[in-house]
């Protein structure tokens, strides 16, 4: 049933690939689940500090792209002292496979957790074969 | 308004991440020396922490938490964030990836002796934790006024 392993291969992009980004940008890796069930897959991606207006989740030719700005609420005036999180930018890719309906993609954010819902074609989902008792 | 959050991405904490990176090489994940309550790289959730002449902001990127079970205690300078986060995965699900943190999470930070443990505001928005802990009086910068002779 799971044919559609390609979903999780993960795109290694080196930050200075991206176009129009400074060298030096840092380019947040969120961690995700990916999960299957008969009807589709589901990727689960923490992007905290992203809002859903700040989210840019698009299907480019057959990759499913996850990108995202992290905006707090920070004074001018401070310092920092000590940081683990040292970006601002988001940015994940899935290359997808044919049998699912990248038309019928669906998505939710809420508290900072991304949830990507990619069902399969009809024809790709399972379906029961009755055995006829002759 | 985040731009100034890239006041975490500065030369300085470059560079201190590429001596910290060096030492890792180095000795491994024994370092000579580390913070009492330093936890390593990728340890969740991860925390920022900054100052301003009035308080001291500790940013916790905690997402998908519900936030009547985020628990956060002062004790002196000593701040304790404590939550739990739990997802169940549907029976007929194959799971390829499973990144994310799941269970109980603890981390506690000392924050700069100057703060006053009884002004503590916290706030949970996008799955960030905003702790601003107010500076004791005597360590806010004081304006002085010169008087005209």
């Amino acid at each position: 049933m799971a044919d559609s392993k390609e979903l999780t291969e993960r795109q290694e992009t080196a930050p200075e690939a991206r176009a129009g980004t400074a060298p030096t940008q840092v380019v947040l890796v969120p961690a995700v689940d990916v999960l299957e069930d008969p009807d589709g897959l589901t990727v689960v991606a923490d992007m905290p500090g992203v809002s859903a207006d700040r989210l840019d989740l698009r299907v480019e030719k057959d990759q499913l792209v996850i990108e995202g700005d992290l905006a707090v609420d920070v004074p001018a005036e401070m310092e920092p002292l000590y940081a683990e999180v040292r970006g601002s930018h988001y940015r994940r890719a899935f290359s997808l496979s044919q049998e699912l309906d990248t038309d019928a993609i669906g998505a939710e954010m809420k508290d900072g957790v991304l949830r990507v819902r990619i069902p399969k074609k009809e024809a790709h989902r399972p379906r029961k074969i009755q055995v006829q008792v002759g | 308004m985040f731009e100034r959050l890239l006041g975490f991405d500065t030369d300085l904490f470059d560079r201190f991440a590429q001596m910290q990176r060096e030492l890792d090489e180095l000795f491994g994940r024994a370092l000579p020396t580390a913070a009492i309550r330093g936890v390593p790289a990728g340890t969740f959730p991860a925390v920022n922490l900054g100052e301003t002449d009035n308080d001291v902001r500790v940013y916790v990127f905690a997402p998908g938490i519900d936030p009547e079970k985020l628990d956060v205690t002062m004790e002196g300078n000593v701040l304790a964030i404590e939550g739990e986060r739990q997802e169940s995965v549907p029976d007929n699900a194959t799971v390829y990836r499973n990144e994310r943190f799941q269970g109980r999470f603890r981390r506690v930070l000392a924050l700069p002796e100057a703060v006053d443990e009884e002004q503590v505001n916290a706030t949970y928005k996008d799955g960030v934790l905003q702790v601003v802990v107010g500076k004791k009086a005597e360590a806010q910068p004081r304006k002085i006024e010169v008087k005209a002779d």
